[in-house]
């Protein structure tokens, strides 16, 4: 099986957000960048198909050389190659587009994409990626097993979970719960070491239009100060969630 | 042309996000000088759809659709949109919702803005606020496309009464095989159980708690306002609750309109996944946890203690509000 997972350079959860240009572009002074978490699951999971199940694991990133150390940590966790397409990530169908020729290039069995990036948060290039190249599609993964052409895929669902048949090929939009937490791995040195010689292949973007465009940023007004109310007294808390909130 | 909207129905019955993007896309519907057509998969009757300003209702009954399928819900949507030639179309950010809009977007070479949190502020081009970063900002977004899809955020605009009357049509698409090659086998859902994405108000517990056997008096304080129960991270993580119910930045995100976070200390990753909720409570024994900064109202103490004394004053409270 030929896997493929598709890897965004994000900012580091812990970052703080900020912007420049007046306003219209995301200030990456300072900031550490990181695998997308949601991706980070996914690369996990296809770890295990390699170990368990002889897959071969492919790593692709859309954006420029700066995104490279994300790529070779992909690397260091496992993955046997790397390419990088060599054109910045301007929206979800512009980078779906250069991730469908990736796909098509390479004849992936399984193609596994965070469900959503953690910056801008679209939720589009999985769905976007399978509609394009033709490819089944199960969004929120839980749970993933592969046998021969088949899969059986765990769906989260507001509110609980669902268990689908499908075949390959086949794109998941991957989360937490497609391996655990505790399943993370973090780079050992003998990883690190090998990721310095595995290929990193940089192809140049195909030509696509982009759909959407993030013109400003705002960020969220700060917060007005908090009321206090005394633990022996809460009824008060009740009076000021009925009649001040009106949440209750 | 018209605006359509999606509006997801469970039994027959229209959700209440189902009134919310109907209010919304009668918003967009208003700037536009137009109409809101809906679409809905196994409603009846269009019930009270005419009160969120519905001007149609196409009902889909077909066998097939009567569970939910996104490639062939998207399939269906497109040739509604196409009938009805729609330039927007307004959509939840259910689970479902967000499965299959990127699948619409690309039949449609429409343009997806998900997460969207008001009205448009122009329509040439069509501008949207959404959040990003997790809720840490704003982004504004225009689309250049000929159709856009707009994901609009659970809580963020609200139940806008309209009275219209609501003509029904029956719409059946036409399928193929192509749109059933993923298949649902099992559905493994609490019916009782208010879910997160479902609930206006969210008790939310933290390491604070200190184990998963002091879960009840969070589960208590739950039932006593129809709240669903969350955790933080770290509880998941140590398995005292189910991922399901993890929320932040790498879980879920929650947009309630009470969110009560007991033994929080409120990371900034968690602090992200629940900023867009409308009033927050903190309870917790540290006066120093950043949580305080965040939210509206604070008490500091004993969760072992307050927790259970404010659910016995709710309880008090419904009784004489009931």
């Amino acid at each position: 099986m030929k896997i493929l997972v598709c890897i965004s350079h994000v900012p580091d959860t812990t970052s703080k957000i900020n912007f420049s240009e007046g306003d219209t572009k995301f200030d990456t002074a300072g900031v550490q960048f990181v695998i997308n978490p949601n991706d980070e699951f996914g690369l996990t999971r296809a770890m295990w198909f390699k170990e368990k199940q002889g897959a071969s694991v492919d790593v692709v990133n859309v954006g420029g050389a700066e995104t490279e150390p994300t790529l070779r940590k992909a690397l260091a966790i496992g993955a046997d190659n790397a390419i990088r397409v060599n054109t910045p990530a301007t929206d979800g169908i512009y980078v779906a587009k250069q991730l469908a020729k990736v796909a098509q290039d390479g004849g992936y069995d399984l193609i596994i994409a965070g469900r959503e990036s953690i910056d801008y948060n679209g939720g589009m290039v999985p769905g976007m990626l399978a509609e394009l190249i033709g490819a089944n599609f199960v969004n929120t993964c839980i749970g993933l097993e592969v046998e021969g052409t088949e899969a059986t895929v765990i769906r989260e669902i507001d509110g609980g979970k669902e268990t689908l048949k499908t075949s390959l090929p086949l794109v998941v939009g991957a989360q937490k719960g497609i391996v655990q937490e505790s399943d993370l791995r973090i780079p050992n040195m003998r990883g690190i070491m090998q990721a310095r010689k595995k290929p990193l292949n940089v192809v140049e973007g195909v030509e696509a239009g982009t759909h959407s465009k993030a013109v400003k940023f705002e960020k969220p007004q700060p917060k007005g100060d908090i009321k206090l109310i005394d633990p022996d007294n809460l009824d008060e808390l009740v009076n000021l969630l009925h009649n001040e909130a009106k949440v209750i | 042309m018209s605006v359509l909207v999606y509006t997801e129905s469970e039994e027959g019955k229209f959700k209440k996000t189902a009134f919310e993007v109907a209010s919304y896309a009668k918003g967009v519907a208003d700037m536009l000088g137009t109409e809101v057509t809906a679409v809905s998969f196994g409603a009846q009757s269009a019930g009270d759809l005419g009160n969120y300003g519905v001007s149609k209702l196409l009902k889909v009954n077909d066998e097939k659709l009567q569970k939910f399928n996104a490639k062939a819900y998207a399939d269906a949507l497109k040739q509604a949109a196409q009938k009805e030639g729609a330039k927007v179309i307004v959509l939840s950010q259910s689970a479902n919702a967000k499965y299959l809009a990127p699948i619409l977007a690309v039949q449609l070479e429409a343009g997806y803005a998900s997460n969207v949190v008001a009205l448009p502020e122009g329509t040439e081009p069509l501008q949207v606020k959404r959040t990003a970063f997790t809720n840490k900002a704003f982004s504004f977004t225009t689309m250049s496309t000929d159709v856009k899809i707009i994901g609009l955020s659970k809580n963020a605009f609200g139940l806008k009464e309209s009275q219209t009357e609501t003509t029904e049509e029956d719409f059946s698409p036409s399928l193929t095989e192509g749109d059933f090659a993923v298949n649902v086998v099992s559905v493994d859902k609490a019916a009782d159980k208010v879910t997160i994405a479902d609930a206006e108000i969210v008790v939310s517990g933290g390491r604070g708690m200190k184990g998963p056997e002091n879960w009840g008096m969070l589960e208590e304080l739950a039932e006593t306002l129809g709240a669903a129960t969350a955790c933080s991270k770290p509880v998941s993580d140590m398995g005292w609750r189910p991922h399901s119910e993890h929320v932040g930045q790498t879980g879920k995100p929650v947009a309630a309109n009470l969110y009560i976070a007991v033994g929080i200390s409120g990371a900034i990753q968690h602090l992200a996944g629940v900023s867009a909720s409308k009033t927050k409570v903190v309870i917790n024994n540290d006066p120093e946890a950043p949580f305080f900064k965040a939210a509206d109202y604070g008490v500091v103490g004993d969760a072992f203690e307050i927790v259970p004394k404010l659910t016995e004053k709710l309880k008090e409270f419904k009784a004489n509000n009931a």
